[in-house]
């Protein structure tokens, strides 16, 4: 492969290269910062690039591979981060003015674990601020364009990170999700993303948006990169009390072409009112495939609690994320307004010029769903509906391996489409969101394609059943070729 | 159920969050549809359901209270947006 083409490997075509000593750490983080430059202008998927600090990196890589017997999978491979995620002395900003020249003193755990694979960091992705979003338009600096269609968007809200890894501005890429936010996007881009059970990801420097409710997860160009990538990432962290002391398996193991026996339900009430037809009929002929593969479908699976799930998020995730940003008071870090005449509407004018519109109808739901005379009708209500919304996956779950739906009932939208209409962006999210409230792992497969526009398959299983999902996966992308096709960008 | 301009400032101001008079209006009309859809939750019986905290079976969990290097204050200092005398500074809150 030419060196200016590099940015279009995968980690594990990137990593034979390097250990075989066929191309450089630096040649391959040239590629992609070449290949950012050049479509950068059209798809806005990063808010930062730290070209100095990643060439500077990958030099001092290429000599430790020189003499280094072994390197990990993830060494010397370039990658891009949520800038939700706290990098130490790169500026991370959760594309909210309020924290626009924040720059954290310490790296998020995953970060850590990364670096400590030698990986090579090139900067921060795009996102609805705090994450709050399905289309990535609620960035307060720009939007992300979907690289399959510059006229859509790219979901959200990763859709920085699903864009770039779509688009090979970078190998690979981290997200977050909430509530669908590194599925979603992936689906929308026809990329691979995992949403991990909640607890196998350690949270430590993942700036908090709904904490019950958020794990971070990669996003990758193949299902081999997302094992790979979890391999370095999963873990138990004394820094993140609510991640499990569990063993880490390797994820790489399951990678086999064989699903026969398997048993896959497809609940029904997934296949929702005002999906697209051309949606349904990819999932339907994507589940036929997994049939041809040997595994046994049932169509008649049903959780009929699935459709208190829009309400039972949109009470939780906006409730803890009302108490989460309460912490944006302009005093300690962030953007700080003083023009006022005390130290109460300080803070309020802080928060009113540095949230933008989203974040504070978040804010202002969770507050009024917390405050009192409605906390029991709303906050206790949702959490009473979310153990009965978990009881029915973990009964599901006992009699078949993994639940298959689509990711997205929709296809990209067009940028500004949904942005009027608050309830209307919501629904977006109403197949990925359940997964989050039960605390289940996800994971989110290319799946085909309406008219050139990505479709996702999204395939979920029991609390720590990861290994399956991704075998599941990778015995799909073996037999299709929905993953190899690029966006007719350039 | 339907929110007035009133109680809409009241929530924002709960949250000590500073909003326009668009913005009241605006949140006036979008927060009441986003709660009616809230409605749909009363049809479900709750009545033996305990609530739902985290997901995952984890109780009581310690950690060795191990004494690590934290930072200078200089480090804490900076990101901050008001300082003097290697203090945060803030306004006067008592007069």
């Amino acid at each position: 492969m030419p060196a200016n083409e590099l940015h279009q490997l995968t980690i594990h075509e990137a990593h034979k290269l390097l250990k075989q000593r066929k191309i450089s750490s630096t040649e391959l983080t040239k590629s992609v910062l070449k290949r950012v430059a050049e479509i950068e202008g059209k798809v806005h998927a990063c808010v930062t690039i730290v070209e100095d600090i990643a060439l500077k990196e990958a030099k001092k890589v290429d000599n430790y591979i020189k003499t280094a017997h072994e390197i990990t999978p993830l060494t010397g491979i370039p990658t891009l981060i949520k800038d939700v995620i706290c990098t130490k002395g790169i500026r991370t900003t959760c594309s909210s003015k309020i924290l626009e020249n924040f720059v954290p003193l310490y790296d998020a755990t995953v970060i850590e674990k990364l670096k400590a694979q030698k990986a090579v960091i090139v900067g921060k992705t795009n996102m609805d601020e705090f994450a709050m979003g399905s289309s990535t338009e609620h960035s307060a600096f720009f939007p992300t364009h979907n690289p399959w269609d510059l006229s859509r968007v790219p979901g959200g809200s990763s859709g920085g990170s699903a864009a770039a890894v779509a688009a090979d501005e970078t190998i690979y890429a981290l997200g977050s999700d909430t509530g669908g936010s590194v599925r979603q996007p992936a689906a929308l881009c026809s990329v691979v993303g995992l949403k991990p059970t909640y607890g196998r990801v350690s949270r430590f420097g993942l700036v908090a948006f709904a904490s019950s409710l958020d794990q971070i997860g990669p996003i990758t160009k193949d299902v081999t990169d997302c094992a790979l990538v979890m391999n370095a990432i999963a873990g138990y962290d004394s820094s993140d009390s609510t991640s499990v002391p569990y063993p880490v398996p390797d994820y790489t193991r399951q990678l086999i072409p064989d699903i026969k026996g398997l048993r896959i339900g497809i609940p029904r009430e997934y296949f929702v009112e005002g999906m697209q037809n051309q949606v349904r009929a990819a999932l339907e002929a994507a589940i036929d495939k997994l049939r041809e593969l040997g595994a046994e479908i049932d169509w008649e699976v049903s959780l009929p609690h699935t459709k208190y799930a829009l309400a039972v998020y949109y009470v939780l995730a906006p409730s803890e994320a009302s108490a989460n940003l309460a912490r944006y008071d302009g005093v300690k870090y962030g953007f700080s307004e003083r023009d006022a005449s005390n130290v109460i509407e300080t803070t309020e004018r802080t928060r009113q010029f540095g949230f933008g519109l989203e974040v504070k109808r978040r804010i202002m739901l969770g507050t009024y769903a917390l405050s009192a005379g409605y906390y029991n009708a709303y906050y206790l209500k949702a959490q009473k509906v979310r153990t009965l919304i978990k009881q029915e996956f973990d009964q599901a779950f006992e009699k078949y391996d993994a639940l298959v739906t689509p990711t997205s009932p929709i296809v990209p939208f067009k940028l500004g489409e949904k942005l009027e209409d608050p309830m209307q962006m919501y629904l977006s999210d109403i197949c990925t969101l359940p997964i989050n409230i039960a605390g289940i792992p996800a994971i989110s497969i290319p799946a085909g394609f309406a008219d050139n526009l990505p479709i996702g398959m999204q395939i979920m299983g029991k609390p720590f059943s990861e290994e399956i999902l991704l075998r599941i996966a990778f015995a799909y992308e073996q037999a299709t070729n929905w993953h190899k096709r690029k966006p007719p960008l350039l | 159920m339907k929110l007035s301009y009133e109680q809409v400032r009241h929530i924002a101001w709960l949250a000590r969050l500073g909003l326009s008079e668009e913005e009241v209006g605006k949140f006036s009309l979008q927060l009441s549809n986003i709660l009616e859809n809230f409605e749909i939750l009363k049809q479900v019986d709750t009545a033996n359901v305990p609530p739902a905290t985290h997901t995952i079976p984890l109780q009581n969990v310690f950690r060795k209270d191990d004494v690590a290097e934290s930072y200078s204050q200089a480090e804490i200092l900076s990101n901050a947006p008001k300082q003097e005398g290697n203090c945060f500074k803030v306004q006067a809150i008592l007069e």
